[in-house]
């Protein structure tokens, strides 16, 4: 079967679960070969590439990879697919795994995908654009596939791979050096699950009323083992920061359950998370346009709903 | 400093967005062009730079001829002079074409720092500023949530999902920003007027030295095969809260097999 390479995405050695999703949808469509590019690879890390399937594991760990910005990791895949000729390569569509799959796409003068939420025989992606009003299936037509796929929209499943490792040395180009990072600040996030990779995550907007009162909302949240989010009217108004945005012009999100208190659900918050396996909605108003993909909703108070949820979750744990 | 900000216009996110049937391209007349959002943002932070350290701000714009509307918003916010990149043989490029008819462009009119939003709200790669860093060999600077010059050395704080770099690079540079960097400008009254007045060159792709065959629909790097709209997901269940509506929420998790 012919390879598909899948980019590693990890922080400092942890690999995240976007990579398992990755390595289970490429093993559909072929011969799964993870990618590790930056410091941090570790035999833990190789069990777990194993586990999903990585047939082989490409080690690039040059401490001086992870010093730069998105192109170091563009030349060791480059460098790759000229070697190995894969079918594909498939990335995580996260803000570096866009950009990587951009600079490779001219690097190795292919088509990308952004963002897809499926990728089926013949590598045609499926697509969900406009905020989830329409779904589209592309291909690449030059080069090869270099598709960034959307986390959490294929479930990981384990099936153990051979694991074969081979070092891969890469000389680094001088423009790949050219914007370095410094330092890498990590911000709390109350040992919440990332806002992108939850399966479940509880968002809250502008019926919550105040930044005080997200603590009802990081409570359910909680109870949930969910990560949190905000509307863009809770976000303008400071009373969550905005990293936690979902919408339009922040996170896109596809958790297993979506849970939305006091957010109408204006198209700009829809685009961020309609894709939503299972959608929750609580809202005083039940004219709001959110109501319309949920697939169950409350109308009502949501000081008197959320306590009420979240006393009910914690009971029947 | 020499700073082009590259805007996009796009349909409004408010209306009804569709492609066109025939050539399965963004369908431009169904819906009202408007700024990409993301890129006031790009202006704005590229006028407080010209404000900071003195120079000048241009603005670049791909598009058809309605573009110029987008143009002119740019140009009321305070920026100096615009490059409108409009040719038919641009219709339908994809974002290998884009970014190479827009680095063309860029090299025609040559820049210090290059300003973008992170992304549109129509097409949503997110990978314009790294694949023009890439095709211009100048370093790439993204999602940046707040940015810094100071002689010819930037740094940019970059958002990631853990937090954030801080990110150092010589000029010249491209730099794509995130909501939230700053508060754009409305453009006043004078600025609107003054906006009429300032000039906008047009650029064909032979001004560009843009090569036909790398752009265009039926050069692009990708295609799309067919599109539908999404089916509307089925009605669910919606109950007034009685009292019991937290309690009978859960019920519903349960059933799902969430808690």
């Amino acid at each position: 079967m012919s390879e598909i390479l899948v980019l590693v995405d990890h922080v400092d050695g942890d690999v995240k679960k976007v990579t398992f999703e990755l390595l289970t949808l490429a093993r559909s469509l072929g011969a799964p070969a993870a990618v590790w590019a930056g410091p941090g690879y570790s035999d833990s890390a190789k069990a777990r590439l194993a586990e999903y399937g990585a047939e082989k594991i490409y080690v690039a760990a040059a401490d001086e990879i992870g010093d730069y910005v998105a192109a170091p990791k563009a030349e060791v895949l480059a460098h790759l697919v000229a070697e190995r000729s894969p079918a594909a390569v498939f990335l995580a569509a996260t803000g570096e795994g866009k950009e990587v799959a951009g600079r490779l796409a001219i690097k190795t003068d292919s088509g990308v995908i952004a963002d897809a939420v499926g990728v089926g025989e013949g590598f045609v992606a499926e697509q969900s654009i406009f905020g989830g009003g329409v779904n589209v299936h592309s291909r690449v037509t030059r080069g090869i596939p270099i598709i960034t796929v959307r986390p959490n929209s294929t479930a990981p499943v384990a099936a153990a791979g051979a694991g074969a490792e081979e070092k891969v040395e890469v000389a680094l180009s001088d423009a790949a050096r050219a914007a370095r990072i410094v330092e890498r600040v990590v911000q709390e996030k109350g040992g919440r699950p990332e806002l992108t990779e939850a399966a479940i995550v509880v968002s809250g907007g502008r019926g919550v009323g105040s930044g005080e009162n997200f603590a009802i909302i990081e409570k359910l949240a909680d109870s949930l083992g969910a990560a949190v989010g905000a509307s863009r009217a809770a976000t303008d108004a400071g009373w969550y920061p905005h990293q936690f945005q979902v919408g339009q012009t922040g996170k896109t999100v596809s958790p297993q359950l979506y849970i939305a208190a006091g957010i109408s659900g204006a198209i700009q918050h829809r685009a961020g998370m309609q894709t939503s396996k299972t959608i929750v909605v609580i809202n005083k108003d039940a004219e709001a346009p959110l109501f319309e993909v949920a697939d169950y909703g409350v109308v009502g108070d949501l000081f008197q709903i959320v306590p009420q949820l979240t006393e009910e979750i914690e009971k029947r744990k | 400093m020499n700073i082009v900000v590259c805007v996009k216009q796009v349909p409004d996110t408010a209306t009804e967005r569709k492609l066109r049937s025939d050539d399965k391209t963004l369908d431009r007349d169904a819906a009202d062009g408007v700024v990409n959002e993301l890129d006031e943002y790009a202006v704005e932070e590229a006028l407080r730079l010209k404000e900071a350290h003195g120079g000048e701000v241009t603005v670049l714009s791909m598009g058809p001829a309605k573009t110029t509307e987008t143009i002119r918003k740019a140009l009321a916010m305070g920026a100096d002079k615009a490059v409108h990149l409009h040719d038919d043989a641009l219709h339908g490029s994809d974002a290998l074409g884009t970014s190479y008819a827009v680095s063309q462009a860029l090299k025609k009119i040559g820049f210090d720092l290059v300003i973008l939003g992170s992304e549109s709200t129509d097409a949503r790669t997110g990978m314009l500023a790294a694949m023009l860093a890439e095709r211009l060999g100048a370093p790439q600077l993204t999602l940046a949530s707040k940015v810094e010059v100071e002689g010819t050395a930037i740094r940019v704080e970059r958002i990631t999902d853990y937090g954030y770099d801080k990110v150092e690079a010589s000029l010249p540079a491209v730099v794509s920003v995130v909501e939230k960097i700053n508060e754009p400008r409305y453009p006043s009254f004078k600025g609107i007027m003054a906006a009429k007045k300032k000039p906008v060159e047009t650029l064909g792709i032979a001004d560009a030295d843009i090569a036909a065959d790398q752009v265009g629909l039926a050069n692009s790097w990708s295609e799309v095969v067919d599109f539908a709209a999404a089916p509307p997901r089925a009605a669910g269940t919606v109950i007034k809260d009685e009292g019991d509506g937290g309690a009978r929420a859960a019920e519903f998790l349960a059933s799902k097999k969430f808690i």
